[in-house]
């Protein structure tokens, strides 16, 4: 290249790169660009209607953290290049998993909890594997899952319980059987924090029901969650060896291969962690509502890829952010609960989300190209 | 002790009905570069798939170091410190060089004393090093592969393979894509990983960028070797010659002298 003398000096070719245009190409700066202007829209639109008191956050942070913890599996696989389909499936079905056992089979609810966790993980394990081993496209082998796992919700509830809903058994009720569990019960259900609430009540900064104790209950336990699992999956994604090997994978899967990376092993673990993540979510909603439906997480596998891709995941792999995924999903919260607090029509939350998503896939494209690989 | 790092002894392999190598002999001498040369269709590359352990041979053996391997994977012939670089270099555009650098060979330390995460400014710090002492510069550890020019990913894949550790370097055409002042850098990489006691296979269909760095020529012409050379053996011109096939390639020009636009 140059000869050791002239090695110190800076390549004339080379132009200083701007503070601005780094801070540009980070994939996550879209998505935080737009969790700012859509909490400056409905800070002027909502600002004073009840959308940013206590309750209020905790209405649409639950709404978020419930699809965040889908966008942290979401993000991580698509960023290895794949996308999981049968993820709203998975949620409908692995609630029956759970709930059927302890209702009607008489199992202690943590052995229910565990079972629909296992069958989850393989089948989230059978997934990858038929992706690594036909080389078909996830699409097509994910799409024939989304049918499967529906269908199997569905037959399945009919046929053993004679009902698509569940939430009890006789004398035994779903919601109790839950809340007696101590592990289970702690682990999913209610909230934390109740005591600061009730604390800041009295205090008078957070609103009080007329006995005193606050209106906002706590912060629910999924929010607690999430907050884990982006950690967890930001940490490891630009941090640990695996988190090179997800994006050396998705960056180019031959490449990987041809330096040694099990490009199979890696794409196979996230979608079994893609399964484990839409488990929680379906564990998490059947200890909230009580009740476990066939027809549960409809459109998840959806919402969880938009998330991932107002995030700043490229489909195509390779390039992306868990930080990003968790503001993709924020930006789903408060859109969906905020115009409620409006005076917008609620109809007009899709064509929002719509065109969020396709000014996110559009800038994500252009960042690429232009600030990351400089054409 | 075997005067040879590698040998492949009357190597066959067959796809199907097709003779893709017919009793190929290639010796590759200890510290030196030893150009494969051969037109397009000669079976080069189904040769260099072979060394790197992705083809196993039908016929012939495979010594390393005067012993007999059979390489399963190609994993197995780089732990035997042969390493390829092919012409899709194995670098992903969207990475940084540093992440790019150790691929596949993260460097980890522990964090609170337990959690294994990559030691990024160990990769960084080591890239850049490496990279430096092969000549070549780059912005910073973060930059992004992509950014980079084909002959600096080429030289980069190289360094890459030498700091692992390749006592057997097999380079896939690595000037073919580049331009004339690139080429050069590259040949200049050979060099240095030749004083560096490295030993290389370069294979190139251009005599030009072979003859002055290679210490021996072998050419390949349908699958069979036409022989093993020294420089001092032979002439450029010659080496030209037999590798477009000498009377057919005469013919095919006196066919052009009466082509008129």
């Amino acid at each position: 290249m140059t000869n050791p003398n002239t090695s110190r000096l800076p390549d004339e070719r080379v132009r200083r790169v701007g503070a601005v245009r780094s801070v540009l190409a980070r994939p996550e700066f879209g998505a935080l660009a737009g969790a700012v202007l859509v909490f400056c829209i409905f800070g002027v639109a909502a600002g004073n209607s009840g959308m940013f008191s206590m309750e209020g956050i905790v209405n649409w942070g639950t709404v978020a953290a419930y699809l965040g913890v889908l966008a942290v599996g979401a993000a991580l696989l698509m960023i290895a290049g794949e996308f999981d389909l049968s993820v709203g499936s998975m949620i409908g079905f692995s609630g029956m998993m759970m709930a059927i056992p302890c209702l009607y089979w008489g199992w202690p609810v943590w052995l229910s909890v565990l079972f629909a966790f296992s069958v989850a993980v393989c089948l989230g394990g059978l997934n990858g594997w038929l992706v690594v081993k036909t080389g078909l496209p996830s699409f097509i082998v994910t799409l024939a899952f989304f049918f499967i796992l529906r269908g199997l919700s569905l037959a399945l509830s009919v046929l053993l319980t004679g009902k698509t809903i569940v939430s009890s058994n006789d004398d035994l009720v779903l919601q109790e059987l839950i809340a007696n569990d101590p592990l289970i019960g702690s682990l999913f259900q209610g909230h934390v924090f109740k005591g600061l609430f009730n604390i800041l009540a009295q205090a008078g900064i957070i609103a009080a029901r007329d006995d005193g104790a606050a209106l906002a209950v706590g912060v629910p336990k999924v929010m607690g969650w999430w907050l884990v699992l982006t950690l967890a999956g930001a940490l490891a994604l630009a941090r640990t060896r695996f988190g090179n090997w997800i994006l050396a994978v998705g960056g180019d899967a031959n490449a990987a291969k041809n330096v040694g990376i099990p490009v199979g092993r890696v794409k196979i673990s996230l979608f079994v962690f893609m399964a484990f993540c839409a488990t929680l979510f379906a564990v998490l909603q059947v200890a909230d509502a009580g009740s476990a439906a066939a027809d549960r997480g409809l459109q998840k596998e959806f919402e969880a890829i938009i998330a991932a891709v107002i995030g700043g995941c490229l489909l195509t792999g390779g390039f992306g952010s868990v930080i990003g995924a968790a503001l993709g999903a924020l930006i789903f919260g408060v859109v969906q609960i905020g115009i409620g607090y409006t005076s917008i029509d609620n109809n007009w939350y899709r064509v929002f989300l719509g065109g969020m998503l396709l000014a996110a896939v559009l800038f994500n494209n252009y960042i690429r190209r232009r600030v990351a690989l400089g054409r | 002790m075997s005067e040879y790092i590698l040998q492949l002894d009357d190597i066959s392999k067959f796809f199907g009905s097709v003779i893709a190598l017919s009793g190929v002999t290639l010796n590759l001498k200890k510290g030196e570069v030893h150009c494969l040369l051969g037109d397009n269709g000669a079976g080069k590359s189904t040769l260099i798939k072979t060394l790197a352990g992705v083809h196993q041979p039908d016929k012939g053996r495979y010594l390393v170091d005067g012993k007999p391997v059979t390489f399963q994977s190609p994993r197995e012939a780089l732990d035997a410190g042969i390493a390829t670089v092919y012409q899709d270099l194995a670098l992903v555009p969207l990475m940084s060089v540093a992440r790019n650098f150790f691929m596949g060979r993260e460097p980890q330390k522990k964090w609170l004393g337990f959690i294994p995460v990559m030691d990024h400014d160990l990769a960084g710090r080591t890239a850049v090093e490496k990279l430096a002492e092969m000549g070549i510069k780059v912005r910073s550890q973060d930059q992004l592969i992509g950014t980079m020019s084909g002959g600096e990913k080429q030289c980069l894949a190289i360094a890459r393979a030498i700091h692992f550790g390749a006592k057997v370097l097999i380079l896939d055409e690595p000037t073919a894509a580049l331009g004339v002042k690139q080429s050069v850098n590259v040949l200049k990489l050979i060099h240095k990983a030749r004083a560096r006691g490295i030993s290389v296979i370069f294979i190139t269909h251009n005599v030009n960028h072979a003859y002055p760095v290679a210490n021996s020529f072998t050419l390949l012409n349908r699958g069979q070797s036409m022989g093993t050379f020294a420089k001092n053996e032979i002439c450029k011109e010659a080496v030209l010659d037999m590798m477009a096939g000498g009377a057919e390639m005469k013919s095919m020009m006196g066919d052009l002298e009466g082509v008129t636009i």
